[in-house]
């Protein structure tokens, strides 16, 4: 320890010896680095919005269902509690947010067309901030009420549909007998998604209205509830467990959404991979730089342990050289990576290119996510590899023979 | 006590298909607070012996021994140790280390000792004032002329009080005041603090203030004079 302070002295000072040298390593890991978070912030960002529209399309982090309602959505799996005591169960339980509905397959029908759509009954009040659509953009009028007695619409649907706000439209299902129900609807509102695949196949309509259509009564086919962090929802769906009894099914969205589910786990690897990758690319200049500054130094490294210096204090001297400048770049490149994301928080319009994004159930606009773990995994990365590839050229330079090195001539 | 036994010493360098005895059979004993000046023409085997004595190079046949010890057969880190606390080197090839100052280099062997901070400050600035380098303190090897890095090397050789120090031409590239004032050095911490100097040298003003001069020639003593001090 004592040594450190001499050793550190000398890792420094060699360190800015080869001004041009040190120069462009610390560019390219600046920049290497800069490119792990910024690459890593972006694919965060679309993962993100990508799972926020698929989670509320479905929509709810936890949810409860008929045990047969996942292999058979229809009305004859309803949840075997009426909606007043499922209000009186999940109410008091201090959910960030929860709600019931009715879902289920329809048929949607105008003067010119007809479509299959998934018919959601719902409480307007209590979703506003759980569904994906925004009340305010709706064209028309969002519901208002769950006997609210219109429907609300896609946009893409009404084009294809050939309607509009204020025309009727008519909606039919099943009731739990197999009856047909059908019923007829003004069209109140017209909804923008992010999605365009939503706009064709959602179709929102009062709870009551539904309920009445399709005479189930005071029956719902799904509560959902939302948590925190849609990473984790662990809290949530041990709450909701403990809520219900059997004859339920309680889900985590992850295991309803298995593809945005994996994608979520596949991207935590990426992350991981890509920063490797990287890395790789840069130790070999790592490296390099490391080599050659040993060899320019042989006779120096031959002095010092001539003089009584151990080899384990060389080795640690060309250590410490390799972590300052890895440390200096690491500053450099986090500080890049800020400067540069922070600015593009607000969104980055990829509107050009939004046609192909949306196949993917990709938003138009991302939004980078500059997140604390994805910046301390990429600098831990950076570090420990970094450290596990100048231990070559560090031993090699302590294994020295004292009189060899210093006689060396150039 | 003797601060130096070398017996029976042999090393043999290949150069080419030749077979170069640069230490042939060589026995030397040096009591302590001897002042040897080792001459020899060029190629004599004086760095070979001064690199076997000082545990840098392990002689290929014979015995080292400082102040009792043996030393032939220490490892690595021991020898290194035993450098770091018992010897103080001046070497012919290259003494400095490029990126520290005067100053630094001098402090350099006291810092790896772990002589505080203040303490290796003072003497290393006295000693450099001793080798008439004051004001030059600051400068890096590269800003001083041959033979003022020559007298830094000398300074970092003698500034912790080694029992022993073998020096390797230390006075090539000083003129002749500057040299006379080195060993006028030399003279004053061999006798006052009985420090066991080997030199090696063909410079007639060192041998002039040794005490004993070994005359080698190829890797063998061909001479041991005991002269009066000067
Ligand atoms: N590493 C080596 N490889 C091959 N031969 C060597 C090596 N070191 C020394 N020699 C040879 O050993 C002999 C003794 O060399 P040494 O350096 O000890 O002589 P010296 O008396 O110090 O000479 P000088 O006055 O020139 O410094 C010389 O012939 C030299 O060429
Ligand atoms: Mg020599």
């Amino acid at each position: 320890m004592r040594r450190l302070r001499i050793l550190s002295k000398l890792a420094w000072r060699n360190l800015w010896r080869n001004h041009r040298r040190t120069a462009i390593m610390l560019g390219a890991i600046s920049v290497g680095v800069w490119a792990m978070i910024f690459m890593t912030a972006l694919t965060q960002g679309m993962v993100t919005e990508m799972i926020r529209d698929g989670i509320s399309a479905l929509p709810g982090h936890v949810q409860v269902h008929h045990p047969d309602y996942r292999d058979d959505p229809s009305i004859t799996n309803l949840i075997p509690m009426t909606d007043t005591e499922i209000a009186a169960t999940f109410g008091p339980a201090g959910f960030s947010a929860w709600s019931s509905r009715i879902k289920v397959p329809a048929v949607i029908t105008s003067e010119r067309d007809s479509r299959g759509v998934t018919l959601l009954g719902i409480d307007p009040v209590r979703e506003r901030d759980m569904i994906f659509v925004d009340y305010d953009e709706v064209e028309g009028r969002f519901l208002e009420s769950v006997d609210d007695r219109g429907v609300v619409i896609g946009h893409k649907l009404a084009d294809t549909l050939d309607t509009e706000v204020g025309k009727r439209i008519v909606l039919m299902s099943q009731d739990p007998d197999n009856d047909i129900a059908d019923r007829g609807f003004r069209v109140v509102g017209l909804f923008h998604a992010n999605v365009e695949a939503f706009e064709e196949t959602y179709v929102f309509a009062g709870k009551k209205t539904l309920q009445n259509m399709l005479r189930v009564g005071d029956r719902v086919t799904e509560v959902v509830v939302l948590g925190e962090d849609y990473r984790n929802v662990e809290d949530e769906y041990a709450a909701v467990l403990a809520l219900v009894d059997g004859g339920v099914e309680v889900r985590r969205w992850t295991e309803l959404d298995t593809y945005l589910g994996t994608m979520l786990k596949v991207m935590d690897g990426f992350v991981l991979v890509w920063v490797i990758v990287i890395f790789l690319a840069l130790s070999f200049g790592l490296v390099n730089t490391l080599v050659m500054a040993v060899f320019e130094r042989v006779r120096e490294i031959g002095l010092m342990l001539a003089l009584g210096m151990k080899p384990g204090d060389i080795l640690g001297q060309i250590l410490i050289e390799s972590m300052l400048l890895l440390v200096i770049g690491l500053g450099i490149g986090n500080l890049l990576a800020w400067l540069t994301i922070k600015p593009l928080e607000g969104g980055i319009d990829l509107s050009i290119v939004a046609e192909g994004m949306e196949m993917f159930g990709a938003a138009s606009v991302l939004y980078p996510q500059l997140r604390l773990e994805d910046v301390v995994l990429a600098n831990v990365v950076v570090l420990i590899l970094g450290f596990l590839a100048s231990l070559s050229p560090a031993w090699r330079a302590s294994r020295y023979e004292p009189i060899e090195a210093i006689t060396k001539v150039d | 006590m003797t601060a130096v036994r070398c017996v029976d010493l042999c090393k043999t360098y290949r150069q080419g298909d030749q077979d170069i005895k640069a230490l042939d059979h060589l026995s030397l004993e040096i009591g302590e607070g001897g002042f040897v000046c080792l001459s020899s023409p060029s190629g004599g085997g004086k760095t070979t012996l001064l690199n076997a004595i000082g545990g840098l190079d392990k002689p290929d046949q014979g015995e080292v021994y400082i102040a009792g010890q043996r030393i032939d057969n220490l490892s690595k880190g021991e020898l290194a140790e035993l450098r770091l606390r018992r010897i103080g080197f001046v070497f012919q090839a290259y003494n400095l280390i490029p990126v520290l100052t005067a100053r630094e280099n001098v402090e350099f062997v006291m810092q790896v000792q772990g002589v505080p901070a203040a303490d290796r400050g003072r003497k290393a600035l006295d000693i450099l004032a001793e080798v008439g380098l004051e004001g030059l303190e600051d400068r890096r090897p590269a800003e001083m002329s041959g033979g003022q890095q020559q007298r830094v090397a000398v300074a970092r050789a003698i500034v912790s009080r080694p029992a022993l120090v073998l020096a390797d031409e230390p006075t090539a590239n000083l003129d002749s005041k500057t040299s006379d004032g080195l060993m006028e050095l030399f003279t004053e911490l061999n006798e006052h603090h009985g420090t066991t100097f080997v030199i090696a040298s063909h410079d007639q003003r060192v041998m002039g203030y040794a005490k004993r001069i070994v005359r080698m020639l190829d890797g063998r003593i061909v001479d041991d004079i005991q002269q009066d001090a000067a």
